[in-house]
């Protein structure tokens, strides 16, 4: 896109990124049509119901995990790795923050602060072991995150369903949190200051990724490995960084959802959403640049909050958002664009501006 | 006593997806493609499977629509990746993600309900020996596979399409050919593994029903190094610890505990095998290759 005779505008339009989107609603318009919807009722149910006076709390708060993942997803992938283990480093942090809140003998507000960052610690130190399989023991990275994710999601509702369960409850859950064992929140509202801490991470990110060396060596990592290696970036050290940044990130999404409402550990609450694979679509549609990801991971918590108000209206079946959702990557990852004549733009030898090569395992 | 002939059944009965799932990956990895879209296409034949049988009443009918069906979503990978050049491991989470919210969506829409449908009535395939005509099927196509792959012209150019694209290419073998082939066989025979799971012991369909299936088929064409005999034993090594899990939780240990076990048991072999070939380069006398 660096071509300063083609107007600016056409590039955008012309990106894989636009292509992808208007094709996924596009093709979910299709769904609405065939269920014997009008997609315009729909799609504005999604709109007034995720960002209206109702729906924006629980937008910004699901946006909060959905953008937590996705930074945790991003990170790694900005140099070519996928991180398949999200869940199991959420849930570990989530639970871990669960038993600091509950048994903790220092004051409220220094138990908040140490739940979060234990929740960090673990989350960081599982997905580290992931680093560790592929860096020592030769099992790649997408497979070792993602086996281990699922023994980490076993032992957490292991957890909460016998030693630590809540006694009398029928519920899958801890006791609740202390009193003041709180991220303290907006308004009656369910959006914390958890929002503002994953904000503060895509700022962190952001401003490592645009102006710090370690930064440029990410992004080279990604662009071509090989080179990266040939210029001194270690790759193995390099791994193992970046997966514990997202194992962290990861466990600080558990520990807030833990310490937001209902302010316990549920068995199942943290998974069940989908917030890692919504956070990984996000991070994938941006590429895992850092403002990107913070708009993608925007759109998918409209959609997945206003995919409810839409099942309201319309009956349409909310899980068409999450089909709407893959499908925009399924674009993506093919690939596919408008046509170069639609916009005027001049036939080009090699049209493909070398896309980053994701996962080159 | 544990070790017994009930436990070798069930360990059977568990392996049968992974098996069919596992030679369509090895099939895929052969030929240069790296499908990671198992279980995606596997969850596909699930549902298709279940919908068809329940509509038409016959079982069969519902294998073959399962076989078409994850087929004809095979294609997206074959498209995406091998004509359009796309990323096959974003394509593969991505079809896995569809298959997922399309599945949820179209039992909610075409059954209307959430989560689990199951009716009494829904035709299942029969037993023989207690197992579905499927399970024998799948140890045949390992066969058949084994024998395609080393003897047959086609193998070779598969293999071929898979190791030197170009050379192939340059004697006259069309690569995209063999590879849309692979990518086709594996959705027939992921369809197959889902039919199998949906109506073969247990006649439903729940959401996400392939709980990772795909993945440890994944892990499974890794173990048996893409060919049709070691991903058998790979698969068997699943079986035996879903089996055993299950045999545990009869003793008492909890769920939780026998659910992760063949997950870490997959982990574990993982590690056991690349050690053993990384020990075995370090010590040849060419040194390693990579």
């Amino acid at each position: 896109m660096t071509h300063t005779h083609i107007p600016r505008i056409s590039g955008v339009l012309r990106s894989p990124i636009t292509f992808s989107v208007l094709a996924g609603l596009v093709i979910g318009a299709l769904f609405l049509v065939g269920t014997g919807a009008d997609p315009l009722t729909a799609y504005s149910a999604v709109l007034t119901g995720s960002l209206g006076a109702d729906g924006i709390g629980s937008t910004l708060s699901t946006g909060t995990s959905v953008l937590g993942m996705a930074l945790a997803l991003a990170i790694p992938l900005r140099a070519g790795l996928i991180n398949l283990g999200g869940d199991g480093q959420m849930v570990l942090g989530g639970i871990t923050a669960a038993v600091t809140g509950l048994y903790s003998p220092l004051p409220a507000p220094l138990t908040v602060v140490l739940a979060l960052l234990a929740g960090m610690a673990v989350g960081a130190a599982y997905a580290a072991l992931a680093a560790l399989c592929e860096n020592r023991l030769g099992v790649p990275l997408l497979v070792s995150s993602l086996l281990l994710s699922y023994p980490a999601v076993s032992l957490a509702s292991y957890l909460a369903r016998y030693p630590l369960k809540e006694p009398g409850s029928s519920l899958p859950q801890t006791r609740a949190m202390p009193d003041g064992v709180a991220l303290p929140a907006f308004g009656d509202s369910t959006v914390t200051i958890g929002l503002i801490l994953v904000v503060l991470a895509a700022a962190a990110y952001w401003f490592t990724d645009k102006r710090t060396a370690f930064g440029y060596e990410i992004r080279m990592t990604g662009l071509n490995s090989r080179f990266a290696a040939y210029a001194g970036v270690e790759r193995r050290g390099l791994t193992l960084k970046l997966m514990s940044v997202s194992g962290a990130l990861a466990g600080l999404v558990g520990a807030i959802g833990v310490l937001s409402f209902p302010y316990r550990f549920v068995d199942g609450s943290l998974t069940a959403p989908g917030y890692t694979w919504t956070g990984l679509t996000a991070a994938l549609l941006a590429a895992a640049a850092p403002l990107g990801t913070v708009i993608a991971s925007f759109f998918f918590a409209v959609l997945a909050v206003g995919g409810l108000a839409m099942e309201r209206t319309t009956e349409v079946p909310r899980e068409l958002t999450q089909v709407l959702q893959a499908i925009v990557i399924v674009f993506l990852a093919a690939r596919l664009r408008f046509p170069s004549g639609w916009f005027r733009r001049r036939p080009q030898e090699n049209p493909q501006e070398s896309p980053q090569e994701i996962g080159a395992v | 006593m544990f070790f017994d002939s009930d436990l070798l059944m069930s360990a059977l009965r568990a392996l049968t997806p992974i098996l069919l799932a596992a030679l369509g990956g090895a099939l895929c990895e052969r030929a240069g493609v790296f499908n990671i879209g198992l279980e995606g296409m596997m969850l596909m034949g699930c549902f298709t499977s279940v919908a068809t049988s329940w509509f038409t009443g016959s079982a069969w009918l519902g294998v073959l629509a399962a076989a078409l069906a994850a087929a004809a979503y095979s294609l997206i990978l074959a498209v995406g990746a091998v004509t359009l050049r796309g990323d096959a491991v974003v394509l593969g989470i991505a079809m896995n993600l569809l298959a997922v919210g399309l599945t949820s969506f179209l039992l909610r829409t075409v059954f209307g309900v959430q989560g689990t449908f199951d009716d009494p009535s829904l035709a299942g395939l029969p037993l023989i020996g207690g197992f579905t005509p499927l399970a024998y099927l799948a140890f045949v196509a390992v066969a058949v596979a084994a024998v395609m792959l080393s003897r047959s012209v086609w193998g070779l150019r598969l293999r071929g399409v898979g190791e030197a694209p170009d050379a192939a290419a340059t004697l006259g073998v069309s690569p995209a050919k063999y590879k849309y082939a692979a990518v086709l066989i594996s959705g027939v025979l992921c369809g197959l593994a889902g039919a199998q799971l949906a109506l073969g012991n247990v006649t439903l369909f729940s959401e996400n029903m392939t709980a990772g299936r795909g993945w440890i088929a994944v892990v499974a064409v890794m173990l048996g190094r893409a060919a049709p005999v070691g991903v058998l034993l790979a698969a068997l090594l699943f079986g035996l610890a879903e089996a055993a899990g299950f045999r545990l939780q009869g003793v008492g240990l909890p769920q939780q505990a026998t659910d992760a076990a063949p997950y870490v048991v997959t982990l574990v072999a993982l590690f056991l095998s690349t050690a053993r070939r990384r020990r075995r380069t370090a010590n040849s006398p060419s040194g390693a290759t990579t």
